[in-house]
């Protein structure tokens, strides 16, 4: 299973954690699921750090709720989230390990702790347990 | 009653509450799951008694937050 993500949409990612510093930026994934089982990004959902703050986030309910609702009527299906890392590396912390209820998402970190080479891999939470996934990049 | 949960149409007996819901539903992770009634949330130590009215539009999500 891979995540299939256009450049287009990972600059879209990028420019809402650079903008968002020094605080965590955070939001929502959609799309379609391929025949193979590839998680096929069709869209971004930038959404606000309700924490406003570089060590914690939340997403905004509402705001998710008008994502997922975007989702639902362009026949797409949640596929996961991300967040930045402004000061460490990508890769889940305990705490994101622990509030990663939903274990069908794919949970995308994005770090900014090398401004010039931001990192962001993704990766599959159950039980405490963080998998990587691979993400190919597309295009467009 | 006919009521929309989560986009789809759904057929339900009269006097369910939200914990009902969550129940019939199979919602994973019930304790961290956020619901929303016609677009006002509830909250969660409303969910014994808040009940589910014929037409009554419910989503629900999950809580998404964490640390670095």
């Amino acid at each position: 299973m891979a995540i299939r993500l256009k450049r287009s949409d990972y600059q879209k990612m990028l420019n809402h954690a650079v903008s968002g510093l020094p605080d965590e930026a955070c939001g929502l994934l959609g799309g379609t699921i391929s025949e193979n089982g590839d998680k096929v990004v069709k869209a971004i959902y930038p959404l606000t750090n309700i924490d406003h703050s570089s060590e914690h986030f939340s997403m905004d309910p509402k705001e998710q709720l008008a994502s997922v609702r975007d989702m639902r009527q362009n026949g797409w299906v949640p596929l996961g989230n991300f967040h930045s890392h402004p000061e460490s590396p990508s890769r889940p912390s305990d705490e994101d390990k622990r509030l990663a209820y939903d274990k069908t998402a794919s949970y995308l970190i994005l770090s900014l702790q090398n401004r010039t080479e931001p990192v962001l891999n993704a990766f599959h939470i159950e039980g405490g347990d963080a998998v990587q996934e691979t993400i190919v990049y597309d295009e467009a | 009653m006919i009521i929309t949960v989560s986009g789809e149409k759904k057929e339900y007996n009269d006097g369910l509450t939200v914990k009902q819901l969550i129940e019939a539903e199979e919602v994973e992770s019930p304790l961290y799951v956020t619901v929303t009634v016609n677009d006002n949330f509830v909250k969660s130590d409303e969910f014994e008694t808040a009940l589910i009215k014929d037409g009554d539009v419910v989503e629900f999500l999950y809580f998404m937050g964490g640390g670095c």
